[in-house]
């Protein structure tokens, strides 16, 4: 422990932690913009700068450790005018449309220049112009808007392993950009969005669907439909100012009906609907010798990142379309065919937390004879938007139920939205149909929290069932190179492409609580152990399906509706 | 013939990536794209990084040079002598602008800071070849002389 004083207060910080650390710890706030919890400091941006005496220059506190008996300054009038030029110089080389800009009222920069009195242009000169990359169906790129902070580079490199954006050129050229600025699309970026979320302005954002769903809504001949991810009712409310980890499914279900929305379906259906997919493949997969391990196929930014790097092992990705792709496929056969309306007229809209489910949803591999599984994406951030724009009060919602048949789901499907949910509601689920015996204990500890790699081993019958749960697909690399070369001892392997899973997805509210992961998990967690039917395969509705339609898990219809298949993508 | 480059230097080890891109650029006179990829393939980085290092340093260049290479010393008595107006009556002549090739790949227009030639300033290089107190007039003279074909 060293002694330190800052602000002339006494604080006591451990050895080797930085200024800005001890800062806050003894609730000093200091600005930061490039700095990055947990990620090595690269002191770009100076913003955290303050005053250490006997330093010459002003010191960046998120990359400077504590020393016993350091006096420091954080709120000095020298660097109070450092950091309002730091803003300054920043404010002009940006586009002056906050009033138009999809980050008004929740951007870093705004904030700054609020929180350092900014109210002249002092510096106006040249600026840099470039053009906006509209190239994604699931991202936009507006370098404009871009102050070089890095923390999309660097979750890009260091957290996702992905690296499809860097800093190119140099000076006042400099821009974070793909290789040969050729668009994002064309990359090997998996449009994960984890960049959106740490992004300070509206540099990186969502690609909107707004539009069409707003004009699908309007059509007289669409019969519109909607569904949500179980990752989006644990987040919603956090735009609305409520607790972290409010559970808000009924009032979402109400929104979207006062939105326009015919019919409010469960992508958890669906997710039991995966789980016996899924199960009965792995099984077939054990038991009939084909490749091993098999990993799961809900998240396509997984799915995409192993499309770029290793297309090689593309059979070892579990053929089960995602949740909501299914969902959409039911919708427009089993469901339309039972309602009597024509396909072409269902509009399905799924809410997700994610934004590569939006390039997903354009995938040529998802559509039957031309027409779309999934006609359009909707991030949890837009939906608010819409909910916003609609006039809909949503805390003071009345909750509803979904509609049914597609509506009704179990706990397994819930906790989708967390990492080592998806393997948690598949041991529920294979072990019954191996066995046919349940599970004493449902919970599985192991595979539950923010470790990169988890793993479980479970005795069924005579087999030792060895899984693993890779949480973040930066996480992802050893496992793949192991299958390669064929010493992977894993049957079945859960990627999911975002840390945290879905509920860290890249279309959820954009915000810097720290504690927002845990909340929101520990919401799916409780709703899933509140439900009555808590397996996948006590899903009513979706044993109906079975006997209706399907007839049994793999079926040869089942092939042709759930299943898919995948494209090798250049690197 | 870049495998033989590959040869000298230990595979995944990044931190001879700017030996390893100096070395092409010999080879090839540029950096071109399908090396690049086999480049960030053999030091273990992603495309985007060794794009940006390539793009950060003056001395690569990603585009192949012209037949011939122009460049305009904007040094300070070049700039005093208004070197300025000089590279733009370039840039409109060639229809370029610094750092650009031509589309007939005739001619590659570049800027340096100053070539030790302040006496005869604006000055201005083709090639091997040292034009002092150069006229805007002159230019399409210059021009014409390194556009015909050489017999």
């Amino acid at each position: 422990m060293v002694e330190l004083t800052i602000n002339k207060i006494k604080v006591n910080a451990e050895e080797g932690m930085t200024i800005l650390d001890a800062a806050k710890k003894a609730g000093i706030a200091i600005p930061t913009l490039c700095h990055l919890k947990d990620l090595f400091p690269t002191g770009a941006c100076r913003i955290c700068s303050v005053e250490v005496e006997g330093q010459r220059g002003l010191i960046p506190s998120c990359a400077y450790p504590v020393s016993e008996g350091m006096i420091v300054d954080t709120n000095s009038p020298r660097v109070r005018r450092a950091r309002k030029t730091i803003v300054e110089l920043l404010i002009e080389n940006h586009p002056q449309d906050c009033l138009v800009c999809v980050r008004n009222k929740n951007c870093e920069l705004q904030d700054l220049s609020a929180q350092y009195g900014v109210r002249e242009h002092r510096y106006a000169g040249e600026a840099k112009e470039h053009a906006i990359d509209l190239s994604s169906p699931s991202l936009e790129r507006d370098p404009a808007k871009c102050i070089l902070c890095g923390r999309c580079v660097r979750v890009c490199n260091e957290v996702q392993n992905v690296g499809a954006i860097d800093f190119t050129n140099r000076g006042f050229q400099s821009t974070v950009t793909t290789p040969y600025n050729k668009g994002i699309n064309i990359s090997d970026c998996i449009l994960c969005g984890q960049c959106i979320l740490v992004c300070p302005t509206a540099a990186l954002r969502e690609k909107s669907a707004s539009k069409e769903v707003s004009n699908a809504l309007n059509s007289k001949s669409k019969y519109c439909v909607a569904q949500i991810a179980p990752a989006v009712r644990a987040s919603l409310g956090e735009e609305y100012n409520m607790p972290l980890g409010a559970d808000v499914t009924g009032q979402i279900v109400t929104g979207l009906r006062r939105l326009g929305f015919k019919k409010v379906f469960d992508t958890n259906f669906a997710a039991d609907l995966t789980i016996m997919e899924e199960a009965t493949e792995l099984i077939n997969r054990v038991t009939k010798n084909k490749p091993l391990p098999m990993f799961t196929s809900c998240c396509p930014g997984w799915v995409k990142y192993i499309e770029h790097n290793k297309p090689n092992l593309l059979n070892h990705v579990s053929t089960c379309k995602s949740p909501h792709e299914m969902e959409g496929a039911i919708l427009k056969t089993y469901y339309a065919k039972k309602m009597g309306i024509d396909p072409k007229d269902i509009y399905v809209v799924s809410i997700m937390p994610c934004t590569v489910k939006k390039f997903e949803s354009h995938r040529p591999e998802l559509s039957e004879e031309h027409l779309a599984d999934v006609d359009a994406v909707l991030t949890t951030r837009e939906l608010v938007r819409f909910f916003n724009m609609a006039g809909i009060d949503f805390a003071d919602l009345p909750q509803d139920n979904f509609d049914n048949p597609l509506g009704e789901s179990t706990g397994a499907a819930v906790i989708f939205g967390t990492s080592g949910g998806v393997m948690e509601a598949a041991l529920r689920t294979a072990y019954n149909m191996l066995t046919g015996k349940e599970l004493e204990k449902l919970e599985f500890d192991d595979i539950r929290g923010f470790d990169g790699v988890k793993e479980l081993s479970i005795k069924v019958n005579d087999l030792q069932l060895n899984v693993a749960v890779v949480n973040g697909v930066g996480n992802v690399a050893k496992i793949l190179d192991d299958v390669e070369q064929g010493i992977c001892k894993y049957h079945f392997i859960e990627v999911m492409a975002c840390p945290g899973g879905c509920i860290n997805g890249g279309g959820q509210p954009i915000h810097s609580k720290p504690e927002k992961l845990m909340k929101r998990v520990k919401a799916l967690y409780s709703i899933d152990s509140k439900m009555f039917h808590r397996k996948s395969h006590e899903n009513e509705a979706v044993k109906t399906l079975y006997k209706e339609f399907f007839v049994e898990p793999n079926s040869h219809k089942a092939h042709e509706i759930l299943h898919t298949s995948y494209t090798p993508r250049k690197k | 013939m870049h495998k033989q480059i590959f040869e000298k230097y230990p595979p995944k080890d990044k931190s001879v990536l700017i030996a390893i891109l100096q070395d092409v650029q010999n080879h090839f006179g540029y950096l071109p794209e399908t090396e690049l990829q086999e480049v960030a393939d053999f030091v273990g980085l992603p495309l985007s990084r060794v794009y940006g290092v390539a793009t950060f340093y003056n001395q690569f260049r990603l585009t192949p040079l012209g037949e011939n290479v122009i460049r305009v010393c904007r040094g300070t008595a070049c700039h005093v002598s208004n070197s300025a107006n000089i590279l733009f009556n370039l840039e409109s002549a060639l229809n370029v602008k610094a750092g650009q090739t031509t589309r007939d790949k005739k001619f590659t227009l570049e800027t340096v800071a100053c070539i030790g030639a302040c006496s005869i300033a604006p000055v201005i290089t083709v090639n091997e070849d040292y034009f002092g107190k150069v006229a805007v007039k002159e230019i399409p003279n210059i021009l014409k002389k390194y556009s015909t074909p050489k017999k």
